[in-house]
């Protein structure tokens, strides 16, 4: 069996971070990645980030996904391209289905002293009639399939959610040739920053705040959309309906943390709607209710990039300490600059409540350890 | 838009479960997201719930006002990816 120090499971932005902050210290690290390139989401994005100069505002985040990745093959970490974790079993063992060619696989156990999960998180679903029509796909995917894959997923688009995925992958679909027929957000207003819907009405793209997607039409592939206004009750309007033609439906709903390996490791794991669901909850160090095994990212709670980076970096830092190469003072200090970052980060719009979401998982850690 | 149409609406796809026996489930009994999958096979597919599992607890909710705690999740087990009984067991296997 493999043996290693310190093993990845994603190597998007959380895991990177978490690789490189070990790394330095004198960790030998493995990051399992599913697909060819590691990355996870940066590498779709390819608008400037917000925020302070401290948090990388106006870098891009394919910038800093190469920047990561630079850092982790000086540092010599390993990275697993096309490997899959099929389950995380008992003293630190995980199952890793690696993909050698199309045609071969090869199983190979790792035994690890410490597990970081960062496997991000995965779209939500809206279900209508026609919904399950090619043509009709999650936000993110289209935003893969454009700006990684660079095939636009269709010509005439409706966007359903305006939160910033539904405008920021708006905004590239039609920067990369498509027409964007309009966003489609139930709530009464916008639901992301001005600064993004600002840009698209502009542009002269509609806005369809207080209605919702009623079905996608289409025998082959979806070829119309049909939108109406929603009542306080969500029925909808009579004679409000409105048909748009469209060749792509993509939905922007929100992003749910991906718990598989948290509950195969048996962590204790909270339902908070204001991190997307059901999450592990972890200590200051981000270590779950389970002995070695941490969560950073998306997978640890929906929230964005940089809280991402910043909770792979306590995981990087803690598990350096932990098995012996930091010492608790250095430790110590970084671990509060990062807990600081995050406070800077946790401001703002919808902040408030991600915060007091987070300080939950903190509290839960605490009662699951002394019950 | 006529119920009929909308219970028709699958759920889960990997394993073609409509809204409507989502609502039979609930009627009788299923009370959470792992009962109606039993009953159902709604999130027994390739993707394991990873599309539906939201889809469910949102019926639960809308038909008898089951909370997100109480609904859970779909129960992640092993392989959490599909793997082929050769890779699983192959002579290649890496003990």
């Amino acid at each position: 069996m493999k043996q290693c120090e310190m093993l990845v499971i994603g190597g998007g932005p959380a895991g990177l971070s978490a690789a490189i902050e070990a790394a330095e210290a004198g960790v030998q690290v493995v990051i399992i990645d599913a697909n060819e390139k590691a990355g996870g989401q940066l590498f779709k994005q390819i608008h400037k980030f917000f925020g302070s100069s401290m948090h990388r505002a106006g870098t891009r985040g394919i910038d800093i996904g190469e920047e990561l990745l630079q850092k982790c093959k000086d540092l010599n970490v390993e990275i697993w391209l096309n490997s899959l974790v099929i389950g995380v079993y008992d003293n630190n063992v995980v199952a890793v289905d690696v993909k050698k060619s199309l045609t071969e696989h090869e199983l190979v156990k790792v035994q690890t002293k410490k597990i970081v999960i960062a496997t991000g998180a995965s779209e939500n679903a809206v279900k209508f009639p026609g919904w399950t029509l090619p043509g009709v796909m999650g936000a993110g995917a289209a935003q893969t399939m454009a700006n990684f894959h660079r095939v636009l997923p269709g010509k005439k688009v409706l966007m359903i959610g305006s939160g910033n995925v539904g405008l920021i992958v708006s905004y590239q679909l039609m920067q990369a040739g498509a027409e964007i027929v309009g966003i489609v957000e139930a709530q009464p207003n916008i639901n992301g920053y001005a600064v993004h819907a600002s840009k698209l009405t502009r542009e002269g793209i509609p806005i369809y705040t207080g209605y919702t997607i009623i079905e996608a039409k289409g025998k082959e592939r979806v070829n119309q959309a049909v939108i109406g206004k929603v009542n306080p009750d969500w029925s909808i309007v009579e004679g409000s309906e409105i048909t748009l033609d469209v060749d792509t439906i993509t939905i922007g709903a929100g992003l749910k943390p991906l718990i598989g390996m948290a509950y195969m490791g048996g962590c204790k794991l909270i339902n908070d709607r204001f991190l997307g669901g059901w999450a592990p909850c972890h200590n200051y160090n981000m270590e779950t209710t389970t002995k070695n095994i941490y969560v950073a990212g998306d997978a640890s709670g929906v929230e964005e990039a940089n809280t991402a980076i910043e909770e792979g970096k306590l995981c990087g830092v803690s598990i350096a300490e932990s098995l012996g190469y930091l010492d608790s003072t250095k430790a110590e200090e970084l671990k509060k600059a990062i807990w600081n970052r995050l406070a800077g980060l946790r401001e703002g719009a919808h902040g408030t409540e991600r915060t007091g979401a987070k300080q939950k998982q903190l509290e839960e850690y605490t009662k699951a350890m002394e019950g | 838009m006529d119920e009929k149409l909308k219970d028709d609406v699958l759920v889960c796809r990997c394993e073609e479960v409509t809204v409507a026996d989502i609502k039979e489930a609930i009627k009788q009994g299923a009370r959470d997201v792992t009962s109606i999958k039993l009953r159902t096979r709604a999130g027994m597919g390739l993707c394991q719930g990873r599309t539906c599992e939201a889809l469910v607890q949102q019926i639960l909710r809308q038909e008898i006002g089951v909370n997100p705690q109480e609904a859970g999740f779909s129960t992640p087990r092993t392989p959490q990816r599909p793997v082929t009984f050769g890779t699983l067991g192959g002579e290649n296997f890496n003990e």
